[in-house]
């Protein structure tokens, strides 16, 4: 993982750096375009100062020197160091990732346990067409129908992290109810999208074990069709879910970028689209060092929660 | 493998050819017994059993249909759409969807009411001001602006128009930009920018894939080893950071087709992941085998025997990463990053959606949704017939 993670880092630097010219091209611009005229000779010194005129393997290496330090670079657009602007949002991403995982997966073990044991049901019928739908319907276009929905119908407030007229209010139950509508539409909108794919494994694979052997040796022991379902059937079913469940963790990353820009969340999103539009690159490139190394770390769970959920599997 | 583990390999396999026979003989006698219903089942070719299966998903060829008839509504662009991209009508700014009415007084005359918009003073709302008194007929084949179909055909005819006035049939954008043939148009852009990028990621996936599952050792090792690179990275960020390389002084031609290989960049991982396993399953089957022995080259097994025995495989995942494509586009062009005005696609359409203002006012300018998501819910009901198709020999 280490050296795939320096690896990362140098195509992540590198495709930050792809677009024609610096930040200061781009604020140079900036101010032209307002009618503003400024000396050519100033943004040679700031530069010179952010050091922008040094080639770019030493770019690189003075941005990965600071790194042991917790020092991620300095962000030109916000004039503040990166890893503070970004440690709050990816906090927060967090947070509403986990939260949509968690939704995600107490909706679709017991939905496809369900649909399996009560295979071509109405309500088997139903929930895969759900879950078909929620496969269809990307995040941010959800994102969209919730806030055209919110706009239209319901008239209420529906992005950001709360109503406006909280916004510098003091803390109060009032605040935290309206907080927590704003909180769980986007996580819910999250789980939508990877709830089908594991419902669909899940039932497939509940499918596959209660034809076993095994699971016709339970029951004819005389044991109870619950104990049999869900101590036999689901323990070893659960399987090919975790490493689903890891496939679709980049997706969440992914989306909740998106749904972050639609609905104006402190997500990762918004601020890594500013900072790309700025040419801001060391923001933009933490960002999307952060981005993959959460990818990384998520499938690196999933490998550990197989070996422990399974062990038939030996890690070597 | 030496000499002599293929002769043994081969001793067993004729071993097995006897149980298939015997098998088969079986299979004869118990098949006469169902002989009615099923007879023209064995004589029926790989393709022919694919099909049928296919034919009987009901909502797969819903799906098939649907996209079919997107896919000819793209092609016939400018003769559906009535009007042109730059067609603009001032005393229509946001004008609301205008209804079609079928009879006049009593008679199949299709009409619209005259309309236009107001602004209004006090809230700087636009308004749809309908004139009942003026009726103006809906003509099929009438002639309109003129166009160059294809870029060869000179016409002035359209599928329809109003004779001698304006027919939105959706509605008209902030600019009054007929809101109908910006969707047909954005169409041609949104739905060919997934067929070429899924057709890129076919070329590079199935080149190595293949390479990867048939030669294996460190070739095989090498592109895992990229795979997994390219993998580390969370998609969207990923397109959105190229798509921003981009710079905006390129011509729209360069721009369309710098997104498809944008989009196809990460696209080919997944495809050749799959054929990979699909080739390591083919290679160790006994066909293979046998076609080493007859002394085949590598490239012919390949060409000849891997290619083929995968193909449908390969439709099926074509198709299911079809919708993953035109949703990318639609995503990047609605955050600005990918295509931009001029060139309209449904994501560039979406752009103006982002303005809850304008969802609120006017809410026919979300319609592109609507066309979107119709698209991918299609593609992906293709795909689940299609794959349950792909394995014709299962029941």
């Amino acid at each position: 993982m280490i050296p795939l993670l320096f690896v990362v880092s140098v195509i992540t630097f590198f495709i930050i750096q792809l677009p024609p010219g610096d930040f200061f091209d781009t604020m140079q611009a900036d101010i032209a375009a307002n009618g503003g005229a400024q000396d050519a000779q100033v943004f040679q010194v700031l530069r010179v100062r952010y050091g922008l005129d040094q080639p770019l393997y030493i770019q690189y290496l003075r941005w990965v020197q600071g790194w042991p330090e917790g020092d991620f670079g300095w962000s030109m657009a916000w004039n503040a160091p990166v890893l503070p602007l970004v440690m709050d949002r990816l906090v927060y991403t967090l947070i509403l990732g986990s939260f949509a995982l968690l939704i995600t997966v107490t909706y679709s073990l017991p939905v496809g346990v369900y649909s399996a044991t009560h295979q071509y049901s109405l309500g088997d019928h139903f929930t895969s067409l759900f879950g078909f739908l929620g496969l269809s319907l990307p995040g941010f276009l959800m994102a969209l129908f919730w806030m055209f929905l919110g706009a239209l119908v319901l008239r209420i407030d529906v992005g950001g992290i709360m109503s406006s007229q909280y916004a510098n209010a003091p803390m109060s139950m009032e605040k935290l109810v309206d907080m927590w509508n704003h909180f769980w539409p986007p996580a819910l909108i999250l789980a939508l999208a990877s709830t089908a794919q594991l419902q669909r494994i899940m039932r497939s694979s509940m499918l596959d074990v209660m034809g076993q052997q095994y699971i016709t040796t339970a029951r004819a022991k005389g044991l109870r069709e619950r104990t049999v379902t869900n101590k036999y059937g689901v323990r070893v079913a659960i399987n090919p879910m975790i490493s689903v469940l890891a496939l679709e963790v980049p997706k969440m990353i992914s989306q909740s970028a998106l749904v972050g820009i639609v609905m104006s969340l402190p997500t990762l999103g918004p601020l890594f689209l500013r900072s790309l539009q700025t040419q801001d690159m060391y923001l933009a490139g933490t960002m999307l060092l952060f981005m993959s190394l959460l990818l990384m770390i998520s499938n690196l769970l999933a490998d550990i929660a197989l070996v422990w959920a399974d062990p038939r599997i030996v890690y070597t | 493998m030496s000499y002599r583990q293929e002769s043994e390999k081969l001793f067993v396999l004729y071993q097995e050819l006897d149980t298939v026979l015997a098998n088969e003989r079986y299979a004869e006698i118990d098949a006469s017994s169902v002989r009615d219903q099923d007879e023209s089942r064995y004589s029926l070719s790989q393709w022919q059993l694919m099909w049928r299966k296919f034919v009987r998903n009901r909502s797969a060829v819903v799906g098939g249909a649907v996209i079919a008839l997107l896919y000819l509504t793209a092609i016939f662009g400018d003769f559906i759409a009535p009007y042109t991209l730059t067609t603009r009508f001032s005393d229509r700014i946001y004008l609301a969807p205008q209804s079609v009415h079928f009879f006049d007084s009593g008679r199949f005359a299709p009409f619209v009411y005259g309309s236009k918009t107001s602004l209004n003073l006090d809230t700087l709302e636009r308004v749809t001001v309908t004139d009942y008194t003026v009726k103006h007929p809906i003509r099929l084949f009438a002639k309109g602006a003129p166009y160059k179909l294809w870029g060869v055909i000179e016409s002035d005819v359209h599928l329809f128009g109003a004779d001698g006035a304006v027919v939105n049939l959706l509605g008209t954008d902030q600019q009054g930009r007929d809101l109908f043939t910006r969707i047909v148009k954005g169409s041609q852009i949104s739905l060919t920018i997934g067929l070429v990028g899924v057709v890129l990621s076919l070329i590079f996936g199935t080149v190595l894939g293949v390479t990867s599952g048939f030669f294996g050792g460190w070739v095989d090792e090498l592109i895992q080893r990229v795979i997994e690179l390219v993998r580390s990275f969370p998609s969207i960020p990923l397109w959105m950071a190229l798509s921003a390389a981009i710079p905006p002084n390129w011509p729209p031609l360069r721009v369309y087709f710098g997104v498809t290989i944008i989009l196809s960049l990460i696209g080919w991982t997944w495809l050749a992941r799959q054929l990979r396993g699909q080739v390591l399953s083919l290679r160790s089957q006994d066909f293979i085998l046998a076609a080493r022995l007859m002394g085949a080259s590598n490239a012919r097994i390949i060409f000849r025997h891997l290619v083929p025995a995968s193909i449908g495989h390969v439709i099926v995942v074509a198709t299911l990463s079809m919708p993953g494509m035109i949703l990318a586009e639609t995503a990047l062009s609605f955050l600005g990053l990918g295509l931009q005005p001029p060139i309209t696609s449904w994501g560039v359409l979406l752009q103006e959606v982002q303005n809850l203002q304008s969802i609120a006012l006017y809410p026919w300018v979300f319609l592109p949704v609507i066309f979107i998501v119709v698209t991918v819910l299609a593609f992906n009901f293709m795909g689940d017939g299609l794959r349950d198709a792909a394995d014709p020999y299962t029941r």
